[in-house]
């Protein structure tokens, strides 16, 4: 790292942040990836660039997000003050919008003509397929088939919006699976695509494209914080799939050595039963999907298949910069159990009138373990970085009721 | 030190015929059968052997790979299986060379040093790695050459003039070319860009020249040696494994005689008879 002492510097040219990163991918696609970085490069140098996608974050995707106080649940578990990084009331319901409309920006710029993307709870999918329909570009979105029939809202949400939905029926059929079977698209297509990929993960550049993209949701917290506290969080909690809203929230408060950060991973049915998606907590550092990071996997190297009850963070991997970010501990990675999750999205549905995602009712989750505990003038910020409509039938499924 | 695989491109040139690369996974679709398998390759044809190191998430290959890599996990492949495939093998054939090709973090897994130590042990000749370009050679790339293992490339149509001097360092053995863009087995080979393809290539190096990923019949193959050193089939194999299997996935009797004898058709192509 150029700056030791700082753990904003990373990655180095060559995508590693530490030991992790890098551009693990066949060579077929290693000269667009060049390409990419050299493209993206330009287009941060470029204020016409920053500018566009300003004009687009603010009228189209309604940034900024609020900052809202969460009231009653702050009353409710009785200790520290909790906010709520609103990014679920974006334009498509979630946070990957931001993303999106860097990248589509940046696909326009290299003259691309074909986009694709991989998604698992849809979020990521519905984004693209917006931000396509928007610039008039065919689009092709590969879901793990378990997650088609699991995310049937936004399955024909991406269909309302012009893009073929492809359901990928290897392996188990998930996020994983998807995520495959786009960079086979990707190697297959090379000349006229781009890979909008979802998560801060892949080959370098995108894990730091996508950090960057993101980085819109914790510049906007340390403002707003300011504006209604008079000072920055003390602590920040966001879910893990990836890990996009997550480095998206903590990354511009890295060196603010005051912010305490978890990143909240699936614990599935429980981390002893091994059926979770907890990359960090129960897996350990490989190479998958042109990156070295933490990853589910047996003793022979073999990926093992995710368990989450949410689809969005049923994956066996994790995006580099959180594995260097556990390495250094400036990140703790926590888990939640999808009976947990279960429990704080009916909580936050009935206590504060918002129906959340499964994601980030696995950082609620954390937050209700740990709110009761703290100071009262302690500020917690979560990022909401979805909403819940999309997740009403996986609930209802798992409460035994019928709708 | 001249190894197996420079002998063998020398022998192939003096005889005047193009050569055949067969691939088929390791541990596929068992164990055993496997290793019967790969002990009649030469005695069919095969001039120099692919071996698979099944991996759960095989990006740059096609539906009948990835079904192939399935079926030996499933059957209990694993990395030290497949080392002791090589060995079983070199018990039988000292002179045809036996190239692993396959996906890094099995062997990073494995760890780099044992993984070299042993593959060396087994009789190794070179490693394909699809998903380590020259910009992570601190891998594997520079300690299997330092461990004496050929460490061959891919050079794809997306590998222009400019990349192709990086593609071609630390290259040796031969450089494999891959003639189509997309996954293994996905769509025929064209001929006539394959030529220039080739023609390309040796402007740039002297290392022999095998073409893969389309190349699906014994014309495919003819046409393929009728510009480089030597074809290489893969998805076609394995798909003869596939549709030679039982309802419960377990091999018919005469599978490995009926593989053997679509490489021999293969072989003829190949080599131009």
């Amino acid at each position: 790292m150029a700056q030791p002492n700082s753990y904003r510097a990373g990655p180095d040219e060559g995508g590693h942040f530490g030991i992790f990163g890098g551009r693990f991918v066949a060579e077929t696609l290693m000269p667009l990836i060049l390409e990419v970085e050299r493209a993206y490069g330009e287009a941060r140098r470029d204020p016409s660039f920053q500018a566009e996608l300003d004009e687009l974050l603010t009228f189209y995707a309604g940034r900024p997000s609020p900052l809202y106080f969460a009231r009653r649940l702050t009353g409710h578990f009785g200790g520290a003050k909790i906010y709520f990084k609103r990014d679920e009331l974006n334009h498509t319901g979630s946070h990957k919008i931001n993303n999106c409309l860097g990248q589509i920006l940046l696909a326009r710029r290299m003259g691309k003509k074909r986009i694709i993307a991989e998604t698992g709870a849809g979020q990521h999918g519905v984004a693209v397929a917006t931000v396509c329909a928007l610039f008039d570009l065919p689009c092709v979105v590969y879901m793990g088939a378990t997650d088609v029939a699991r995310q049937r809202p936004n399955v024909f949400r991406m269909s309302l919006l012009g893009a073929e939905v492809r359901p990928v029926t290897s392996g188990r059929s998930t996020l994983k699976d998807a995520m495959n079977e786009a960079l086979r698209d990707w190697v297959a297509n090379v000349e006229d695509t781009f890979y909008i990929i979802g998560t801060a993960a892949g080959p370098h550049p995108y894990p730091a494209m996508v950090r960057n993209f993101q980085s819109v949701i914790g510049n906007e917290v340390r403002e707003q914080m300011t504006a209604a506290e008079g000072r920055i969080p003390d602590t920040l909690v966001a879910c893990i799939g990836g890990g996009s809203n997550a480095i998206g929230l903590f990354h511009p408060f890295l060196d603010d050595a005051s912010v305490r950060m978890f990143g909240v991973e699936a614990a599935g049915k429980g981390i002893a039963t091994g059926e979770h998606a907890a990359s960090i907590t129960g897996g350990r550092p490989g190479v998958l999907h042109g990156n070295r990071t933490f990853l589910l996997q047996n003793e022979d190297g073999q990926i093992t298949e995710a368990h989450s009850i949410s689809a969005g963070l049923d994956y066996p991997g994790i995006g580099p910069e959180h594995s260097w970010l556990h390495d250094r501990k400036r990140v703790q990675y926590v888990s939640a159990t999808d009976q947990e999750a279960l429990a704080a999205f009916q909580l936050c549905s009935r206590m504060e009138g918002i129906i959340p995602a499964l994601e980030p009712a696995h950082a609620l989750a954390y937050v209700a373990k740990i709110a009761g505990d703290l100071p009262r003038d302690h500020l917690i910020c979560m990022n909401l970085c979805g909403r819940g409509d999309k997740d009403i039938f996986t609930v209802a499924d798992a409460l035994g009721m019928k709708i | 030190m001249t190894g197996r695989i420079e002998a063998r491109f020398a022998a192939l040139r003096a005889a005047k015929r193009g050569g055949l690369v067969t691939f088929v996974t390791a541990g596929d679709p068992d164990h055993e059968t496997c290793k019967r398998l790969i002990r009649g390759l030469p005695e069919a044809g095969a001039d120099l052997i692919e071996l698979g190191m099944p991996f759960t998430d095989p990006m740059a290959d096609g539906p009948a790979i990835q079904a192939s890599s399935q079926r030996a996990l499933r059957a209990g492949a694993s990395m030290r299986r497949t080392l002791d495939i090589v060995r079983d093998f070199r018990g039988h054939d000292r002179e045809t060379p036996i190239i692993l090709m396959g996906y890094y973090n099995p062997i990073y897994i494995y760890g780099v040093e044992a993984f070299l130590r042993d593959a060396v042990a087994a009789g190794v000749d070179g490693l394909i790695i699809v998903d380590l370009p020259p910009e992570e050679d601190g891998e594997l790339c520079r300690p299997a050459l330092a461990a004496g293992i050929s460490w061959i490339r891919l050079a794809t149509p997306t590998t222009d003039d400019r990349r192709l001097p990086a593609v071609l360092s630390n290259t040796s053995g031969f450089v494999y070319y891959v003639s189509i863009m997309g996954t293994t087995g996905t769509k025929s080979v064209p001929e006539a860009e394959v030529r220039q393809a080739v023609a390309r290539l040796h402007r740039h190096t002297k290392l022999s020249i095998v073409v893969g990923f389309g190349v699906k019949t014994p014309d495919d193959a003819r046409a393929v040696t009728a510009a480089a050193d030597a074809a290489a089939v893969g998805s076609a194999i394995v798909s003869r494994i596939a549709a030679k299997l039982d309802a419960n996935g377990k091999p018919a009797p005469g599978l490995v005689e009926d593989v053997l004898g679509f490489v021999r058709a293969l072989a003829d192509g190949a080599h131009g008879a």
